[in-house]
């Protein structure tokens, strides 16, 4: 039977397959941080069980942590204890971690493709629900909560049950000034927040296979955000370029033997997917949210909705509750309305691919004055490697903050958070209610809109700043 | 794990569609290293405003939805991250049943893990269930013969087998898996031949 990329890495990793339809799936790679981990480290030691394969783990301090100076301790007790907690942890259960001082510390997404870690046809897990990043490696890889941690941890296996398939095509070329953020905002716009739910979904088509590997991870990140819990690209020769040489990845005759199973990687040309749908990269164009769901996207040069065209009642009620939220009227042009705040970094959009596109356009400009901007990079490599580039200056000189790696004002579990009613153009991933800081307004945009947006201190067109 | 069984209570009702994680439990709360202590500040934003008061029209801040052991919500409850606080929050509210007509994965298998039973139900039986919030009546569902009883109508749902034993017996899935290091151990030892690059050697 033709089978799908899903299919195989699947079958691949099935250690015990139950006949109640669920499967006991063997786990290569499991990435730990400080959030989600402390209920599952205490639930191995109350049970007296030890972690099984310390070396399949890595653990990295991201969600909480201060992206201020930190040389001199964190100040926030309850961050201290949880960060202090996971370094107690992995102390006492072998694993290794890059702590608050590590150069390799960062985002817990951006690390482990960084350093090697990452590889295709492996199956990643995480306690954070972005773990579909690592799918842009063909790898299976997927969001799990702390029970599920605790049960990596003693099993190095999860009990699961099969998705169904999804291939999400895109083919053409994209415009100049658009970006894989907007075809991943553009395609969730498309199947909604709950059009993945119950699948893992294949990207496919030449536009995919054309994007650099961090494009790919962009797109990938945001899967969870259409419902499926995975989201995977076949990986070919750039992905293997990518990983040679990185400090985790097979050496020698091993790398020679990888890249050889690496290759074998593919969807079956006749497998049959479940859903299956088709986008035309040269109709997308710069995407913004407008409301509270990663669904609510509009083109630049689109208007805010107006609740009164929708006939659905739950839509029409849904779309009300957002703009209230929002502080937005129905059908005011998205381009007239005023930002506060710039936020650049996540682990959608914190690599260095992403900086040096919001670098171009910022290049010997200013923000607005009335903008408080932030550049977070995602790793302690990205930001090295930015300042070697001289991107930090170019930011600094058009008014940013350059900051410490971390989470930050993603989810706002730190300092870097939105007051109330501040509005923001923000490369990350969610623009729920409080997201970002109680009552704080998102906008989800690409890094070079979230730059435009500052120059502006308005949301603005990227393709008018193109230097 | 708490068993589950059977439940009766006047269900609270929030006709919200799209409920998210960060709804649940914002991430303030997040800094816990416990997994207990969670339900005061459950739907904190929507339950509590700027000074830390209750919010009066908030239905769960009002008897006797205060006391509600059933949720029913709008679809596509529990989308976001894969936070298990979100869980734990409902837990420690004292709600272990959720009624909606979907849920998002993660928010859902995070339920089995903690003893709350997710049920999945058309949007027209939602409806006709919030009429017994709306009147303040109990409902009642019993797990072993997967019905809801409310007034003299009664209606079935679907749930996966594994997952009802484990909640009817309130299993250590960790354990059940255990049980099978037999074959992990074959797993690995194949893995460690034919891909030997997996374990960094």
């Amino acid at each position: 039977m033709p089978l799908t990329l899903y299919d195989k890495i699947w079958e691949e990793h099935l250690v015990h397959q139950q006949e109640d339809g669920t499967a006991l799936l063997f786990v290569d790679r499991h990435l730990i941080h400080e959030v989600t981990s402390p209920q599952a480290f205490e639930g191995l030691r109350n049970s007296n069980r030890k972690v099984r394969q310390p070396n399949l783990t890595l653990a990295v301090v991201d969600h909480n942590i201060p992206t201020t100076d930190r040389s001199k301790g964190i100040d926030d007790k309850d961050s201290r204890i949880q960060i202090e907690t996971l370094d107690k942890n992995c102390k006492e259960f072998g694993v290794q971690l890059f702590g608050v001082h590590d150069k390799r510390q960062g985002i817990v997404h951006i690390v482990g493709p960084e350093q090697g870690f990452t590889q295709p046809g492996t199956v990643i897990v995480c306690g954070d629900s972005h773990t579909a990043t690592h799918g842009a490696f063909g790898s299976l890889a997927f969001g799990i909560g702390t029970s599920e941690v605790e049960h990596v941890l003693a099993t190095q296996t999860l009990v699961q049950k099969k998705a169904k398939n999804f291939r999400v095509n895109v083919n053409g070329k994209l415009a100049v000034g658009v970006t894989s953020k907007d075809v991943v905002l553009q395609i969730i716009g498309n199947i909604g927040t709950a059009g993945g739910t119950g699948y893992v979904i294949e990207y496919a088509g030449s536009l995919i296979s054309d994007l650099s590997v961090e494009n790919r991870m962009t797109i990938c990140n945001m899967t969870i955000e259409g419902g499926a819990r995975a989201g995977l690209i076949q990986p070919d020769q750039k992905i293997f370029d990518y990983l040679k040489g990185r400090p985790m990845s097979p050496k020698n005759e091993n790398w020679d033997k990888a890249v050889e199973y690496w290759k074998t990687l593919k969807t079956d040309s006749d497998a049959k997917f479940d859903k299956e749908i088709n986008l035309s990269a040269e109709d997308i164009v710069p995407m913004v949210t407008w409301g509270t769901s990663p669904q609510d996207v509009v083109s630049i040069d689109g208007k805010v909705p107006n609740p009164e065209n929708e006939s659905d009642v739950d839509r029409k009620n849904s779309i009300e509750r957002s703009l209230k939220y929002m502080g937005l009227e129905p059908d005011v042009s998205i381009k007239d309305i005023k930002i506060d705040t710039v936020f650049i970094g996540s682990c959608t959009n914190g690599r260095i691919e992403d900086l040096r596109e919001a670098a171009q356009i910022l290049k010997d400009k200013k923000k607005a004055t009335h903008v408080h901007a932030m550049i977070v990079p995602g790793s302690g490599l990205v930001k090295e490697q930015a300042e070697q580039e001289g991107l930090d200056k170019i930011f600094i000189g058009a008014g940013f903050e350059w900051r410490e790696p971390g989470c930050s004002m993603c989810l706002a579990m730190n300092a870097d958070k939105l007051k109330p009613k501040e509005r923001c153009a923000s490369t990350s991933n969610r623009n729920f209610e409080g997201r970002q800081g109680r009552g704080g307004r998102t906008h989800l945009v690409s890094p070079g809109m979230a730059a435009a947006a500052a120059i502006a201190g308005n949301l603005d067109d990227v393709r008018k700043y193109q230097n | 794990m708490q068993k589950f069984n059977t439940l009766k209570s006047i269900p609270a009702y929030l006709p919200i569609v799209n409920i998210d994680t960060d709804m649940i439990i914002p991430k303030q709360f997040l800094k816990t290293i416990k997994r207990t202590g969670l339900g005061k500040n459950l739907f904190f934003e929507m339950r509590y405003d700027d000074d830390g008061n209750k919010i009066k029209d908030f239905s769960l801040n009002n008897e006797p939805f205060n006391n509600s052991k059933i949720l029913i919500a709008g679809n596509n409850f529990g989308c976001g991250s894969s936070r298990e606080h979100a869980p734990w929050a409902l837990l420690d509210f004292g709600i272990t049943c959720v009624i909606s007509s979907s849920y998002a994965d993660i928010f859902y298998s995070n339920c089995f893990k903690n003893g709350i039973l997710p049920i999945i139900l058309e949007e027209e039986k939602i409806k006709e269930l919030s009429e017994y919030s709306n009147r303040k009546e109990e409902i009642s569902v019993d797990l072993n013969e997967q019905k809801i009883v409310y007034g003299n109508n009664e209606t079935k749902f679907d749930i996966d087998p594994f997952k009802k034993k484990c909640l009817l017996e309130g299993l250590d899935d960790i354990a059940l898996s255990l049980e099978k290091s037999t074959q992990i151990d074959t797993y690995e030892k194949k893995l460690k031949e034919n891909k030997p690059w997996i374990f960094n050697d």
